[in-house]
This record gives structure tokens, C-alpha cells and sequence, in this order.
């Protein structure tokens, strides 16, 4: 095991890439710890599974190094690094039993029998197979292939790290619960580097100790997830995690003051004026409803989800959502919508401004 | 949803049942005919029972014939599915090459029997073949002609020539319907490259490979035009294989009721093997669902 480094890492698909967008991942600098669980999120396209084949090394770099350790490994194959990975779709061997599949990585390392069955009895009582471990790949659903995958992911014990590649993509929703609270504990108990890449909010906030957001080519945020939540890091971040995402308006800040079309709004912090185009963010978890103060509002709609309720509503024209917990008396002449200061992110060119006096 | 009964739907098999009748039934029946009957021309007919197939059974010329045939056939089989794998494994996968290989290996699929026959003959011959010439020139003693063994290298290379493109292509399709996350999957794994072919490209080829060897078993047990071209059957009879012996029985010597009783144990040892092989095959497929 090993911390993994990506040292000025980038990587295009094209051979003579110098514009910024022939790039499918922009220049980076990123240190995965020894032994994190990490979420990769972000939506189709953003360089996700690009980023995780360059650390398992099914692909090289076209710029950059890859450090295990202090071992650079950006040439050295994939079988050299020891690394484990789950694909999207269930890769299985069709003709071997559910044992020989799970042992297989085992056998091509020429570990003793003895272990090797040992290992094997262990992680088929894991994802439940010991019922089937002799039948034949060929003919299990995809649900169970997909087990063994992630079983096969999981079989050797001193990989580097284990990667996964969307992996429950085709498994029920019920058992993707269950999958995921198993890698969570797996995790707890070897301590294997996981990386886990993810389009789906939900499962990366619950299976990782730090998230990983990716948008265009670039990592925008990693923190945990209630950073991610409290303290989005670039507006793509505040969109895309949050259901509904961050409410943005354009505004003019200056120390403890926002204007916001032409009303001025109180602040949590004091900012430097910012450079760029400047906006403020904030979640639809912060905002209230009333009479008077805030933003003018017009409700459009309430939806209720269970937990909660959604107002979609405008403010001059733009939607702004708010999330009002379930009991909450909605006062149908309200007519404004109001933040908690301390809750309000200041963005300049989509990136977070840091308020005065914040660590960075 | 119920379905009405309605026996006037048995019309509209008919003119398939006319068809299969004129094409297949009826010719098939006529060799039946012949095969239990002596006749000495003007459609007259002598009861013969089962005598042309019990002079067939214990005929040495027909053992012969059908043991030069077996061992032709499962010397290409040997030959041509080892190599069409790994000729398609080394194959291009995409780009230019790839269509080029594709039309290289199609090409001698599109050439008709006589005409591989043809060049073939020619290619050996040691006054004027190019093949023939070269080996003679390098005092290699090859003869066609006059030695057994010259005969059934060059009539062997020559189905290889012809047919192992066939094998590489299916095995082809075969490997390109493969999806690139098992390779992948593999190197993470480890796998040898051994390993990869055996648990990986093999299984996904078996498919393609049970209709590869079952349409070559058909295709070099009945064949005729190209052995007969080169050799005649010859020299002697060692080329002789089933289908230029029975022709010869058949229009060369005009034994029609022999050469009936013979077609019709030839057609059906040609179902039995196949039938065996596909049964085979499939069940072995099932057994390794379970």
C-alpha cells in the first residue's frame, strides 16, 4: 500500500494537444493518501474514468508522472503496479466456477493453495456466495456477476489500491445499499486506498471519507461532504451536489455587504472585493420565506419528497429554489425569500472566494 | 390469446412441400430406387433388395475410399482451426489494415472450386508451375504426379489456401464482439497471455468456432472438384477420396446400383457426424451453464 501522487499530471487523447480543450484532463497536482476512501464525482465526460485508468495504468499519461510511493510508476504496466479495479459492467471469466473466478488473481500471483482457498471462502462469505462457489460463472445474473467482480476487486490484500469504476451501475437499488455499506466496512477493516468513481451524488457522499469533484478535465473540489455541502469550492460544485443544487445570483460585494439586484443583503464574513464576474451562492437548505426583507419572490410550485418540501419559485426571473422542512406552515402571501448570512458563499468566476480571515 | 382450429391452414404448406418435393425428396427417392434395384437401362427394373448395400459394407474399395477421406479430413480440421484462431488473433483490430486484411482474407473464399483446382495444377507442375519449378530447382524431389505423398501435401495446402480464411473470419467476428473491459480486467488480474486466450477469447469464440469446424467437416468430407482437378484421384488411387469414387462408380463404370447404395451411406454418415458434433458441442455448452 501506498500513497498515490499525480505530479503535473494531463492527459489528451489527441498526439499533438496544446489547446486547453484538446485536453480530457487539465493539469493537476493531486496526493491520494494511503489508506483514504475517496469519491471521484462529477457528470459523464468530466475525465472520471480517464483519471482512474491512468492510475491503474491501462493508460498512459500524455503528460505527467504517477507516483506510488516514491516509486514512479508512469510507465510500468498495470500488472507491475498491483492494483485492483471494478469496471462499470460485469467483467467475469464465463467458463470458471464462482471460486476459480474469485481466486484467479491470487493464482496468477502463485500464492500457496492453502491461503488462496482460505481467501476465497472469506470474500465469497462477503458478498454471500458461498452457496454457489462451485457453479459455473456462465448463466448468473448480472447482479451476481457483478458481485464477483467486485469480490475478484477485492480478493488480493496487498494491493496498492482498489479501484471502482462505477460499479453499481447494474445492480438493484436495494442491494446497492447493502454493497456499499460492505465496502465502507471492507475499507474500515484492511484500509485499502478506494477510489470510487461515481456520477451519483448519493453513493459518493456515503461511501467516501473525501469526495473528489471533477468538472471539465479539472478537480474543482475534494473535501469532505459536509465541505462540499457547506463550503461548495467552485459553482459547478454548489450545482451538482444538493438536490435541488445552490441558488447563485449575480451581485456586487463589498466587506460585510452583498447587493443583489439592488437590494442589499447581509453577509457572514468580509471580503476583499473580488475580481471577475461575482456572485453569491446559496443553498436552498438556508433560505426562508417571509414578508419582508431578502429578495422579492414569486412561488411557482411546491413539491413535496417525503423528508421535505421543495419550493421552485423566481426571483426576478430566475429560478431559486427552497427546501422547507416537512411540518413547516408555508404563508402563501409570502412574497420574499430571506438567507442565513452565515450560510452565503461568495464566487468569482465560478471559483469561492475565501472571506477575510478564513484559513485557506 | 386461443387459436382457432382450422385445417385448410395445412394449404399453405403446400407449395413449400412442392418445392422441397421437386428439389430434394424426389432425386433422393430416385437414388433409393436405384439403390435396391439393377437395372441395365430402359427404365427396367430388377428387385434387388439390399445386396448393393451389402456388397458396399464389405467393399475394400469403399474402405479405402472412406479412410483416405477421414484421415483428409481430420488432417485440414487439425490444420486449418489452429491456425484460422491464430491467424484472427493477430489480425488488425481497426484502421486501414484491418479492411485490407479483411479483402486479403476473403479473397480466396470468392475464387470457385475448379478454379483453385486449376491454379493449383499449375502452381505444382515441375516443367512450367511456379511452385513445382522452385522446389525442383532447389533439388527437392516433388512430384504430384507420380508420389502418393506429393499428391496430399499439395492437396491438403491447397484446402488450407482456400479455407482457413474462413475459420480467421468467424473467429474474428468472434474476437471483435469481445468488449475491451475484459482485457482490461485481465491485465489488473494479472493474467498471462495464455490465460487471456484460454478464459477469455476461447470461451467467447466457441460459437463461431462449433459452426467453423462443422461447416468445414461437411465441406472436406464431401469434396470433389478441387482433389479432382489436380490429382484425378490419383496417383493411383490415393487421392481417391468418397465423392470422386463414387463418381467414377457412378458415370465412369455406370454401377448406378452400387454407386446408390453408397451415396445413400455417405449422406448418412455426413448426418451422423454433424448431428454428433452439433450435439455434442451444444451439450458441452449446456454443462457448463450449470
Amino acid at each position: 500500500m501506498a500513497q498515490i501522487t499525480l505530479k503535473n499530471l494531463a492527459h489528451s487523447y489527441k498526439p499533438n494537444a496544446t489547446a486547453d480543450a484538446d485536453f480530457a484532463l487539465k493539469e493537476m497536482d493531486h496526493v491520494w493518501q494511503d489508506g483514504g476512501a475517496y469519491a471521484l464525482l462529477g457528470s459523464s465526460g468530466c475525465g472520471k474514468s480517464t483519471l482512474l485508468n491512468i492510475i491503474s495504468g491501462l493508460l498512459r499519461p500524455s503528460h505527467g508522472r504517477v507516483l506510488f510511493g516514491d516509486r514512479d510508476v508512469t510507465d510500468a504496466a498495470t500488472a507491475e503496479r498491483n492494483i485492483a479495479q471494478v469496471f462499470q459492467f460485469p467483467v467475469v471469466y464465463d467458463t470458471m466456477t464462482v471460486r476459480d473466478n474469485l481466486a484467479f488473481p491470487l493464482r496468477n500471483r502463485g500464492m500457496e493453495p492453502d491461503y488462496i482457498k482460505a481467501r476465497v471462502n472469506q470474500i465469497a462469505a462477503m458478498i454471500g456466495m458461498e452457496e454457489i462457489l462451485n457453479r459455473k460463472a456462465r448463466g448468473l445474473t448480472a447482479d451476481a456477476k457483478q458481485k464477483i467482480s467486485l469480490g475478484r476487486g477485492m480478493v488480493r490484500e496487498d494491493v496498492n489500491a482498489i479501484l471502482f469504476d462505477e460499479p453499481l451501475t447494474v445492480i438493484d437499488p436495494h442491494m446497492k445499499f447493502e454493497l456499499r455499506t460492505q465496502l465502507k466496512t471492507l475499507h474500515r477493516e484492511f484500509g485499502h486506498t478506494m477510489i470510487y468513481v461515481t456520477h451519483d451524488q448519493t453513493e459518493a457522499l456515503t461511501f467516501a471519507d473525501k469526495v473528489v469533484v471533477m468538472y471539465d478535465g479539472r478537480v474543482v473540489q475534494m473535501g469532505t461532504p459536509q465541505e462540499l455541502f457547506e463550503r461548495p469550492g467552485h459553482s459547478f460544485v454548489g450545482y451538482f451536489i444538493g438536490s435541488p443544487g445552490m441558488n447563485f445570483f449575480d451581485a456586487t460585494v463589498a466587506g460585510h455587504t452583498a447587493t443583489v439586484l439592488g437590494e442589499t443583503l447581509a453577509l457572514g464574513a468580509s471580503y476583499a472585493p473580488p475580481k471577475g464576474r461575482v456572485q453569491i451562492g446559496i443553498r436552498p437548505e438556508f433560505c426562508v420565506l417571509g414578508r419582508s426583507g431578502g429578495l422579492p419572490f414569486s412561488i411557482r410550485r411546491v413539491e413535496d419528497v417525503g423528508r421535505h418540501r421543495i419550493i421552485r419559485g423566481t426571483v426576478a426571473g430566475a429560478n431559486v429554489n427552497v427546501t422547507l422542512p416537512e411540518g413547516m406552515e408555508i404563508d402563501a402571501d409570502a412574497n420574499r425569500v430571506l438567507f442565513a448570512p452565515e450560510k452565503i458563499n461568495v464566487y468569482a468566476d465560478d471559483w469561492r472566494v475565501s472571506p477575510e480571515g478564513e484559513e485557506n | 390469446m386461443d387459436k382457432t382450429l382450422n385445417n385448410k391452414a395445412w394449404f399453405l404448406v403446400l407449395p413449400v412441400l412442392v418445392l422441397v418435393a421437386f428439389s430434394a425428396v424426389i432425386p433422393l427417392m430416385t437414388v433409393v430406387n436405384y439403390s435396391v434395384n439393377d437395372t441395365f437401362g430402359n427404365n427396367e427394373f430388377f428387385w434387388a433388395g439390399l445386396e448393393w448395400f451389402e456388397e458396399m459394407v464389405t467393399s475394400d474399395r469403399l474402405h479405402g475410399a472412406l479412410g483416405r477421406q477421414v484421415i483428409f479430413s481430420a488432417i485440414i480440421l487439425a490444420i486449418e482451426v489452429p491456425l484460422g484462431i491464430y491467424i484472427a488473433l493477430n489480425m488488425p483490430k481497426s484502421g486501414f489494415w484491418a479492411s485490407f486484411c479483411l479483402v486479403l482474407m476473403a479473397l480466396p473464399l470468392l475464387i470457385p472450386f475448379n478454379v483453385v483446382g486449376t491454379i493449383w495444377q499449375i502452381f505444382g507442375r515441375v516443367d512450367i508451375g511456379l511452385l513445382g519449378h522452385t522446389l525442383a530447382a532447389f533439388g527437392i524431389d516433388y512430384n504430384y504426379t507420380n508420389d502418393p505423398m506429393d499428391a496430399w501435401i499439395t492437396v491438403i495446402v491447397m484446402d488450407v489456401w482456400h479455407w482457413t480464411s474462413l475459420v480467421s473470419l468467424l473467429c474474428y467476428a468472434g474476437l471483435q464482439s469481445i468488449p475491451q473491459a475484459y482485457y482490461q480486467a485481465a491485465k489488473i488480474d494479472q493474467a498471462t497471455r495464455w490465460a487471456v486466450f484460454r478464459y477469455i477469447e476461447l470461451p467467447k469464440m466457441q460459437g463461431v468456432l462449433l459452426i467453423a469446424v462443422l461447416l468445414r467437416f461437411m465441406d472436406s468430407f464431401m469434396i470433389y472438384t478441387e482433389p479432382f482437378v489436380v490429382t484425378g484421384g490419383g496417383p493411383g488411387n490415393s487421392t481417391t477420396f468418397l465423392s470422386i469414387d463414387l463418381v467414377k462408380m457412378a458415370v465412369g463404370q455406370f454401377d448406378l446400383g452400387p454407386a446408390a447404395a453408397f451415396s445413400i451411406m455417405y449422406f448418412l454418415v455426413i448426418l451422423l457426424v454433424s448431428w454428433v458434433f452439433y450435439t455434442v458441442m451444444t451439450n458441452l455448452d449446456k454443462a457448463e451453464g450449470k
